[in-house]
Order: structure tokens, then sequence, then C-alpha cells
């Protein structure tokens, strides 16, 4: 496990975004906790599916045995104080996010560029047909292949709308342009409730990604820096400067050959 | 021509082989900062520590803010963050600005979603509301045609529960504007707040002065075209969509203008008391 010299750790996530990351994840859990109390307060017309003809809908969305268990009944002025409070943070912490990225450019490894729909497709089958990867090679990519790329741009976008749907229903009144763009109250909180379930997803999704995507990456999230084998990058991808890395392994030339990269830190 | 246009294609596509595309995104790779295996050893056992802080931190935090003394129900910073809200709002606020109105077709009859302050039917035609001023005394009584002699008024707008639901309703009836320029001058200018209470004084609202003088705030005993009937707060009631049902209080006994601010039923368990939409 420990590093050894014919490594070297490549900087992939600067100190303000990793704050940001991990920021973000208790002020969301709190925002989706409080979120279900209020949600859950309505126990007449909770999204149902099924027939709603006649009254009757197969299962409550959530069922009440989930509810039960997250103790989230009768919590509804609890609910509004945490939302209404934490909800400023999520705000804040996403607008931060968001100018930080475009200042300091890093929007360049991460908005989907006119491959990504087309490598997301490659990657998605490669990840998914595990039995058969050789058949479908990964296409390039740079810090996020282009499943990442689209993935994690339509959740921050999605981030944003949440924002904006929250706000459409909190002041539907003061704020009646937002609503009117959302199409008004109920298609507000209906889309605000979509992109909760989707947030959840992603969280699934996410979580056993980094799962597969190993023990460096994730430390990636955590000291900002990823391990690299500067052996393995020569063979993972050929353009990655061949002659510079090989020269490094040399006996004749300084194993710190990387100095002007170096230099950078 | 056909030839030409094929080998701009052509060259486009070329341009982006993976062997190019890969080298593009090495080059922007290469902009990224790097550092020994040791100097990373050193960074990892840091921000782990840093991490831990933070979790920690983030806990006691949480665990704090649960444990905190409740003001009206609720943790006090809580409580804390809704008088903050409150005067965001209250500055943010813009004169003038009405809740969407629709057409009449798009409304129809709402549940009956609460009966405090109700109790039992009461006689309407012996139905008589106080008015009193900040110090509590009795400035007058007004029966029900006195408020019919108000001008007329009808809203189709979207009534809104905290719990989640609204619907769309038609309510009829004087706005409280117009009955409060009764009192104004009396009163040398209205003060800040009201203060609303059922006859058994079960269920009371307090709102600011300027929500109540809105042109949406209405005292309304119709709907649907229809007599309010008792559950819904015959003989008269506050109807409004830029409040939530809980400050909107059914069968009003006594209106008090006050410069205190007004305690309020669902405040005192918990919920915000602005309320405001």
């Amino acid at each position: 496990m420990a590093p050894s010299e014919n490594q070297i750790a490549v900087l992939k996530h600067r100190r303000a975004s990793r704050w940001m990351h991990w920021i973000n994840f208790p002020v969301l859990t709190i925002m989706i906790w409080s979120g279900l109390r209020i949600y859950w307060a309505d126990v007449r017309d909770p999204f149902g599916f099924g027939v709603g003809l006649v009254g009757w809908h197969w299962f409550d969305f959530f069922p009440d045995s989930v509810n039960e268990t997250l103790g989230l009944r009768a919590r509804l002025a609890k609910g509004m104080a945490w939302h209404f409070t934490f909800g400023w943070l999520f705000t804040i912490n996403g607008l931060a996010y968001a100018i930080y990225t475009w200042r300091s450019k890093e929007w360049r490894h991460l908005l989907p560029d006119r491959h990504s729909l087309r490598d997301s497709i490659k990657v998605t089958k490669h990840d998914l047909m595990f039995w058969a990867r050789s058949k479908n090679p990964l296409p390039p990519q740079g810090r996020y292949n282009g499943a990442q790329r689209l993935s994690y741009s339509a959740i921050l976008f999605l981030g944003g709308i949440e924002v904006l749907t929250g706000f459409a229903i909190y002041k539907p009144t003061q704020a009646n342009i937002l609503t009117t763009i959302f199409g008004g109250y109920e298609w507000a909180r209906g889309i605000h409730f979509a992109i909760t379930i989707i947030f959840l997803l992603f969280f699934v999704v996410h979580v056993v990604q980094v799962g597969f995507a190993g023990w460096r990456n994730f430390m990636s999230m955590v000291t900002g820096y990823e391990l690299i084998d500067l052996d393995d990058a020569t063979t993972d991808s050929v353009s990655f400067d061949e002659t510079h890395i090989s020269s490094s392994g040399s006996d004749t030339t300084d194993p710190d050959s990387n100095d002007e990269e170096l230099s950078h830190v | 021509m056909s030839e030409t246009s094929n080998d701009k294609r052509k060259k486009t596509d070329a341009s982006n082989t993976d062997a190019e595309r890969a080298a593009r995104y090495a080059a922007l790779e290469a902009e990224s900062p790097r550092i020994s295996p040791s100097d990373y050893t050193t960074k990892s056992r840091r921000s782990f520590l840093t991490g831990g802080a933070a979790m920690a931190a983030g806990a006691f935090g949480f665990r704090w803010i649960q444990t905190r003394p409740e003001s009206d129900r609720i943790p006090d910073v809580l409580r804390r963050g809704h008088e903050v809200n409150e005067s965001v709002w209250r500055a943010l606020k813009r004169d003038g600005v009405n809740a969407p109105t629709f057409p009449r077709s798009a409304s129809s009859m709402v549940r009956v979603n609460g009966r405090r302050g109700l109790g039992e039917e009461i006689d309407l035609a012996a139905w008589e509301m106080r008015v009193e001023g900040p110090d509590g005394t009795l400035l007058g009584t007004h029966v029900m045609d006195e408020i019919r002699a108000l001008p007329f008024h009808e809203m189709t707008i979207e009534h809104k529960c905290v719990e989640g639901w609204s619907h769309i309703v038609t309510w009829g009836g004087a706005r409280f504007s117009d009955f409060a320029a009764l009192y104004a001058d009396e009163l040398g200018g209205l003060p800040p707040y009201v203060s609303l209470n059922t006859p058994d004084e079960e269920y009371y609202v307090g709102v600011d002065i300027e929500s109540m003088m809105h042109e949406q705030m209405y005292l309304a005993y119709e709907l649907q075209g229809e007599p309010l009937t008792q559950d819904h707060g015959a003989p008269l009631r506050l109807a409004s969509p830029n409040k939530y049902g809980i400050k909107l209080l059914k069968r009003i006994g006594t209106i008090r203008f006050t410069d205190e601010r007004p305690t309020d039923f669902w405040f005192e368990r918990g919920y915000d008391w602005y309320a405001e939409l």
C-alpha cells in the first residue's frame, strides 16, 4: 500500500472543491430528511402510483413502512424549521461551487464536450457488460470520462433547479415569476420532489462507482491527489508524454526528472 | 462540390481521432500539479486528521442543534432561522405583488382541514365581532350586515396548506383593508400587528399589518359563491393566497389591533410566525 518511488501523485480535486463536496453531503442529507418530514405531512395526497380514478392507488410513494422506519410522521414543524434554515447552506455552497468551478477553470474537466454523449454509452457498456470488456474498450478520457462529465454536470444543473423550485414553492407569491416558470405551484412541487428522488438514485450509483474505482480514487477526494503508477501510465495512455516518463525510470537520469511539473506545486 | 464538403467532414473527424483526443486531455491534465509519493503520504495523514475533525465537528453541530433549549417547540437556533428568514423576506418584499389568480371555473370546493376553535355550531344570527385597540379597550362590535355593506370582492386563488397540499378556491367577501379603514383615524394610524381570535378563544392567530392590508386579504363570507358553512368558518373568516392556511382563522370572534407581536396557535407549536408565501 505504501507509495513507492515509481509513483507520482497528481492533483485531482482542489481543496475548495473537496470542502464543498463534503459539506454538501451532510447538508443535502439534512435537506432530504427534513424535506421528507414536510412531504409526509400531507397524508391524504402523497404522490401515488396506480388508479387514481376511484381514489385508490397501488401503493403510496413511499409506502407507510418506509415512513415509520424513518420516524417521519408528525414532524412537520421541525421539518420546516430545518429545511428553511439549512436550505441557505445548500444554496450558498452550491453557488460557491459554481463560481469556483467557473473561475478556477475546473469546468474544463467537468462539462460535457461533444464526444461525451457517445463516450458515455461506451463507458456504460464497458461497465455493465463486464463479461465482454475487451469488446467494449473505453474511449479516451481526461480526469472524467464522458459518463461522468454528463452525470456530474446534470446533477449540478439539477441542484440549481432544486434550489429554484424550492424558492418557487417557498415564496409562490413573492417569487411568483419562478413559480410561473415551473408551471405553477403544484408543478414546482412535483419537480422539487422528483429531483430529490434523482439525488437519491445518483447517490446510490455514485457510491457503487466510487467503490469500484478503488481506494486511490477515493483518496483523491480526501487529499486532493491521486497516486499514479508511472509504468501503468505509459500503457494506459500512449500519448501521455511517453518519452518523458520512461526516462524517469532510467538509471542515468535523476529520478525526479519531473522537476518541471513539480515546480507547479 | 460534394467532394469538398466530404473532405471537410473528413478533416474535422480526423482532428478528433482517439489519439488526438487523448493528447488533448493529457495536455489539460498536465497542468495539474504533481507531488512526490512521500509528500502524498504526508498530505494523506494531514487530510485524514482534518477530515476526521470536520466530521466530528459536523456530528457535534448536529447534536448541538438538536439539544438546544426549545423556543416554542423547536430548537432555539432553528427558531432564530425562522426569524432571520422573516427579516430577509420582509426586506425583499415587493409591494403590490399579488398571488396568481385563476378563472373561476378552475376552482372547486376545498376540504375541511381543521376545526380548532369551532366547537359547537353557533347561532349565526346572534354572531357579533368585537374590535379592540392596543390596550384591549373595545372599539366596536359588528354584525354581518355591516361587513356585507363593505365593497364586495371575489378572488379565485390557490389556497395553500403547510402540509403541502393546495387547492384552487373562490372566496367572496370584503377586503380587510376596507374594514380596517373604519378604525384608522380612531387609532391614529394602524398599529403594526393584528391579533384574531375565535369566539371561544381556542384558536388564535397573529399577523403583521402589511400582510393584513394586502388587497388579497379578505374577510370572507362566501366560498364557491355560497355562504360559508360553519365548518369553513361561518359567518366570517380570513382568506388569502399569501399566508398558509394556519393563519387564516375561521369564525372570527375578536379582532385586536396591537403594538405587540401577538402570539399564535401554531407558532406556539413550532411553526414559523410569519408564514408568508
